[in-house]
């Protein structure tokens, strides 16, 4: 699924969905203003690739949300808006920023991906990415599955 | 190699005496918000992880501003969520329908945040309190949860762009005018990660309300953070508002990514056209452009003085006929205010249609939907596709003065073109 530069949170999921936080009604929305077929034809473990500041706009986390929900397993970008950024680690939805790949790869192209090492190969051409993983603070976050999951590991005070 | 200001007040607040740009470090927070929308995932948050207090019921702050008076039964299910987060854990800054405000013109006023805070909160407009020489900052609902459990937040340190303001806003011309001029020039990812840090002789000319819309919008440049240094203005607006506040200046030695020189002087009365709050240019240019909407209000542009401009333009006229202009005063005392100056006579006189505070039509939320083709002129801060209702509908970013004149007009126009001032 690829998509251009400056995808805003507005299109990512409208502010009129925004009066739930459903993960599944969010997904049915997702992307709609810009790309009604998308609801439809994402399937589990698709890439979400985009161009340049992916995300920009708003703090709605509604906008990850919408897009882990529909099963997208990984979003690459050329480079992503902050809030979008930091909201995507918070919820353990997994991004990587590779201009190189986003410009080469096609739309239907088969990847594999290496979250960890930051690798990106695209089965379909035969041609591997390289870009830089995350700092470990930002990769424990990850591997938790979201900041709260990392918090409850290492902060047992405040627990139940 | 000094710090920037945003790089001082993130140091003060993580214990260190020098902090580099990169760096990813946690942060105390004096403040931490989130409104009707955010708040309810936060909460979700913090309870499915077990957390069962909030680290200082001081230092949250839940504001019911988005989809209320309530617009629908999930609107409301959603306030009821944090209503009742608010009662059973006794957070004292709760404000709702008949008390709330606009959240970013609401904190600034009630003396919650001020000069060398570092605040957090869900809403990406937070960068707001940047006027008041805070280093604020939109985040997400987990990030809320976060703070409201442990009182941090991570934060990678960013670096900073200057822009090194010159002389004076001509008439006509406000904070408005400026900001969308330079998001104009740098792009909606000119600052992105970036602290915009506004200094320099013409920052005395700019009053606080210009100031909170500037550090207001420079998250559609991308931005982590706007900032003034406080000054003389800044005292004068939080005295009786606050007990302490804390007082930070960059570096002499600071280093800065880029400077931009603006000359305040020179900026017309500017317009951002659909769909991108970058899409800018004089309003004398834009051509002939009908207007079947003007909204004036929001977390940007819904201050005493931007509602004093919009008087002033509107003072003894009536809107045109097939142009619907809804007034939104941002907090219930800038509502009293407007009043007893006589701007609410002169909106109502003049045909508009005035509202309780509410954010309500600048994210598509309520009070003022577009339908298909229409148009609105807006005092709000952003005009991507389908922002404002109807995806084919078109949102123009203006000042309060323009608003004005366009609603008489019934088109796109600055005060200077409507004339007979």
């Amino acid at each position: 699924m690829l998509y251009g530069n400056n995808i805003d949170t507005d299109v990512i999921i409208p502010a009129r969905y925004l009066n739930t936080s459903d993960p599944k009604e969010l997904a049915a929305h997702c992307m709609e203003d810009l790309d009604k077929t998308f609801a439809s034809r994402v399937k589990p473990g698709d890439i979400l690739m985009a161009g340049t500041n992916f995300g920009c706009g708003s703090s709605r986390e509604h906008a990850p949300m919408a897009i882990k929900a529909s099963g997208i397993a990984c979003v690459v970008a050329i480079d992503f808006a902050r809030i979008f950024y930091r909201n995507a680690i918070n919820i353990g939805l997994p991004i990587l920023e590779c201009a190189d790949a986003v410009k080469e790869c096609r739309e239907g192209d088969q990847l594999d991906i290496d979250f960890n090492k930051g690798t990106i190969y695209n089965v379909t051409q035969g041609k591997t990415y390289q870009t830089f993983p995350f700092p470990p603070f930002l990769q424990n976050i990850i591997q938790a599955g979201g900041l709260m999951q990392a918090a409850k590991k290492t902060k047992p005070e405040g627990r139940v | 190699m000094g710090m920037t200001l945003t790089q001082k007040i993130i140091a003060a607040h993580c214990g260190r005496k020098r902090i580099k740009a990169g760096e990813i470090v946690m942060a105390n927070v004096d403040m931490v918000m989130g409104n009707d929308i955010t708040s309810p995932i936060a909460i979700r948050e913090f309870e499915k992880n077990g957390f069962i207090d909030v680290f200082n019921r001081n230092k949250v702050s839940l504001v019911m501003d988005h989809f209320t008076p309530n617009k629908d039964i999930k609107a409301a299910e959603q306030c009821k969520t944090v209503r009742c987060f608010a009662r059973d854990y006794r957070i004292l800054h709760f404000y709702d329908v008949g008390k709330v405000g606009i959240e970013h013109a609401l904190l600034p006023e009630k003396g919650l945040v001020g000069s060398g805070d570092l605040v957090i909160g869900a809403d990406s407009h937070t960068c707001t309190y940047g006027a008041m020489g805070a280093f604020s900052t939109g985040a997400g609902s987990t990030d809320m949860a976060y703070a409201m459990a442990t009182g941090q937040v991570w934060l990678k340190v960013p670096v900073a762009i200057r822009f090194l303001l010159k002389n004076k806003p001509s008439k006509w011309v406000s904070g408005k005018d400026v900001i969308l001029h330079i998001i104009g020039m740098i792009g909606v990812s000119g600052a992105r990660y970036r602290s915009m840090e506004f200094c320099g002789n013409g920052v005395s000319s700019l009053s606080m309300d210009d100031r909170f819309c500037i550090a207001n919008m420079a998250i559609e440049a991308g931005a982590k953070n706007g900032i003034f240094e406080a000054d003389e203005k800044t005292e004068e607006y939080e005295q009786a508002k606050r007990k302490r506040t804390m007082r930070y200046t960059a570096d002499e030695d600071a280093e800065y990514e880029k400077t931009y020189e603006i000359d305040l002087s020179k900026i017309r009365p500017t317009v951002a056209c659909p769909h991108s709050p970058d899409n800018t240019r004089a309003v004398e240019e834009a051509g002939d452009i009908p207007i079947d909407q003007v909204v004036i209000g929001s977390c940007t542009n819904g201050r005493l003085e931007d509602l004093a401009n919009a008087a002033m333009v509107m003072n003894g006229r009536k809107v045109s006929k097939y142009c619907r202009t809804i007034i939104i005063p941002a907090t219930q005392k800038i509502y009293l205010e407007a009043l007893e100056m006589g701007f609410i006579t002169t909106f109502i006189e003049a045909g508009c249609a005035v509202s309780t505070p509410t954010c309500g039509p600048c994210l598509g939320g309520h009070m003022g939907i577009l339908a298909k083709g229409e148009r609105a002129a807006s005092t709000t801060n952003r005009n991507f596709v389908g922002r404002m209702g109807h995806p084919e509908s078109e949102v123009y970013l203006v000042s309060p003065a323009v608003a004005a004149a366009t609603a008489i007009a019934g088109k796109l126009v600055s005060p200077e073109q409507l004339g007979g001032f």
